[in-house]
């Protein structure tokens, strides 16, 4: 049982990464951005193909992060510059980063089994897998919590928030809002694809596939987080990110402990984030104070 | 200081709803006027002030700020030469971000943003000062998401971001009609104030005939995408609501139609 939850503290650790980024463009820029899908097994894709062609592995992660990055710019442009609807542009580039993925890997599935990892130099000091893994996601998402911290609290970081928040009003303020979709775009699947890198190098092999139904896991991750943890100031919600991912994690090994048929996963997943996504809705239908009409219909 | 020439726009062009909301309209206002501009629905007031800050783009015509041609300069591009206070309260301020966020924005409106620290110290200071003079406490609350604010109050503070940095030309587009009575007067003081302190050119659209004749040294009226009226100085400290009323009709060869411009 311990492993299990260990096991799952380690993943989530991998994961809170990813939902890190997936919180930039959800909440911070207001857009449901389905890049991730690609863009975390792009991450992957690079980092794996890289590393087994004999690239450093902390090269061929930051080469992972950058190809990201650069995901994140064309689904920037196709929204901004081509005013593609940005669910749709997240589509368009996901869709499209599957024939790249599969041109990055050469074949569906690369095995990193006998190659180095970032990982490999903390087993040098002794550490047995799992424990390796743990640490370096650790100080990997307490570094990158540090630097969103500071980004976010930049001249350049407010102008991103102010975008998302009321475009019309930082459009008057002089803010360039197109560049600044772009930008909070190329971060969050920067660290998407980051995440990928640093999954699939713990897991020893990149698949194709891993990145579907990616996006909800993320927005579960940010969701659990938003409600079992603070949201007080942005460093205590960037913290609460990291939990979430950790917190579902563990959810997800508790009920494949109980009996839940793997293949069922993603069901779970789905009927928790609608269930958690129409809270407020509820919230709202059982209060003492009825309403005469709702707002939004 | 501002000069627009001939400028003209249609709105849906080339389809069964093509507008022309605005037509060939030419003006120019001189440094430090405050100019109330009025008009019943649809007359094109609004879609003025719009393209002057560059929300629209335009068919034909020039708008030239300080001797720059911005005709053609995006929205963005042009903030830092304007302050602008929109009708909706929401609108002017980032309700997810503090009221010192929000003026840490404004203040850095033209410049180019870097990676320095959003809100310095120093600047809280200056915040303080400019907060205490709405006497609406919000001095206290530099934290406080502006989401919490009332309407007036978030406009009170769109107003001071607006004027923080001393804009070449200062929009307010019916900035109080969405404000109850006496809030809408205490943010029309606020603006009085403010401008004439200040000096700063400005173009106010107001509902409000009575508003229009107390504020400002010159009056302009529009009627369907036209200039109609443009009263200064002494004639427009003489002017009347029976007047304005009068010289509506023969400008126009129409009855004002506009209710809440009667009844107020």
């Amino acid at each position: 049982m311990t492993d299990i939850l260990l096991g799952a503290v380690t993943l989530g650790l991998l994961w809170a990464v990813m939902t890190i980024g997936v919180y930039i463009t959800y909440r911070i820029l207001n857009i449901a951005d389905l890049t991730v899908e690609g863009s975390i097994t792009m991450g992957a894709a690079i980092a794996a193909s890289l590393i087994s062609k004999g690239v450093n592995p902390y090269a061929a992660t930051l080469f992972a992060l950058f190809g990201g990055m650069c995901a994140g710019f064309v689904t920037g442009l196709l929204h901004t510059k081509l005013r593609i609807p940005p669910l749709l542009s997240g589509i368009l580039t996901m869709i499209a980063l599957y024939s790249v993925n599969l041109r990055i890997m050469g074949r569906a599935n690369i095995s990193l089994l006998r190659v180095d990892t970032v990982y490999t130099a903390l087993y040098n000091l002794g550490l047995n897998r799992a424990m390796a893994v743990t640490v370096l996601g650790f100080f990997c998402v307490l570094g990158l919590i540090c630097i969103l911290y500071w980004l976010f609290g930049t001249e350049i970081g407010c102008a991103v928030r102010a975008t998302g928040n009321n475009p019309q009003m930082a459009r008057a303020q002089g803010i360039n809002t197109k560049s600044m979709i772009i930008l909070g775009l190329v971060i969050s699947n920067g660290l998407v694809a980051l995440s990928g890198a640093l999954i699939s190098q713990s897991q020893s092999f990149a698949d194709v596939q891993m990145g579907i139904g990616s996006i909800v896991i993320g927005l579960a991750s940010v969701i659990i987080g938003e409600v079992l943890f603070s949201r007080t100031s942005f460093f205590s919600i960037l913290i609460s990110l990291a939990l979430g991912a950790i917190t579902y994690r563990v959810i997800i090994a508790l009920v494949l402990k109980m009996g839940m048929p793997a293949n069922d996963l993603k069901l779970f997943t789905a009927i928790t984030v609608a269930v958690a996504l129409s809270l407020p809705m509820f919230r709202a239908y059982l209060s003492p104070v009825k309403r005469s009409f709702r707002e939004d219909d | 200081m501002l000069s627009v020439k001939g400028l003209t726009k249609v709105f849906n062009i080339g389809t069964v709803n093509e507008k022309a909301a605005l037509k060939d309209i030419s003006f120019s206002l001189d440094e430090g006027d405050f100019v109330t501009l009025i008009g019943g629905n649809g007359s094109g007031k609004s879609t003025l002030l719009n393209c002057i800050a560059g929300v629209y783009p335009v068919e034909h015509g020039s708008i030239i700020i300080d001797g720059l041609d911005v005709t053609k300069l995006n929205e963005h591009k042009r903030a830092g030469m304007l302050g602008r206070v929109f009708q909706d309260p929401m609108l002017g301020t980032a309700s997810n971000m503090g009221i010192e966020e929000n003026l840490a924005l404004a203040l850095r409106r033209g410049q180019r943003r870097t990676l320095r620290w959003g809100i310095s110290n120093k600047e809280r200071e200056q915040y303080k000062k400019l907060l205490k003079r709405l006497e609406l406490g919000l001095e206290e609350r530099l934290s406080t998401k502006v989401g919490l604010l009332s309407g007036g109050q978030r406009q009170a503070l769109t107003l001071v971001m607006a004027t923080l940095k001393n804009p070449r030309l200062l929009l307010l587009d019916e900035h109080t009609s969405a404000l109850d009575p006496k809030t809408a007067q205490m943010v029309l003081e606020l603006s009085d104030q403010f401008i004439r302190e200040s000096r700063i050119t400005t173009l106010m659209v107001t509902h409000n005939m009575r508003d229009a004749i107390k504020h400002g040294n010159r009056l302009i009226m529009m009627h369907n995408g036209r200039i109609i009226l443009d009263i200064r100085d002494e004639d427009k400290q003489k002017l009347t609501i029976e007047d304005l009323l009068k010289r509506f009709g023969k400008a126009s060869g129409e009855e004002f139609d506009n209710d809440t411009a009667l009844l107020s």
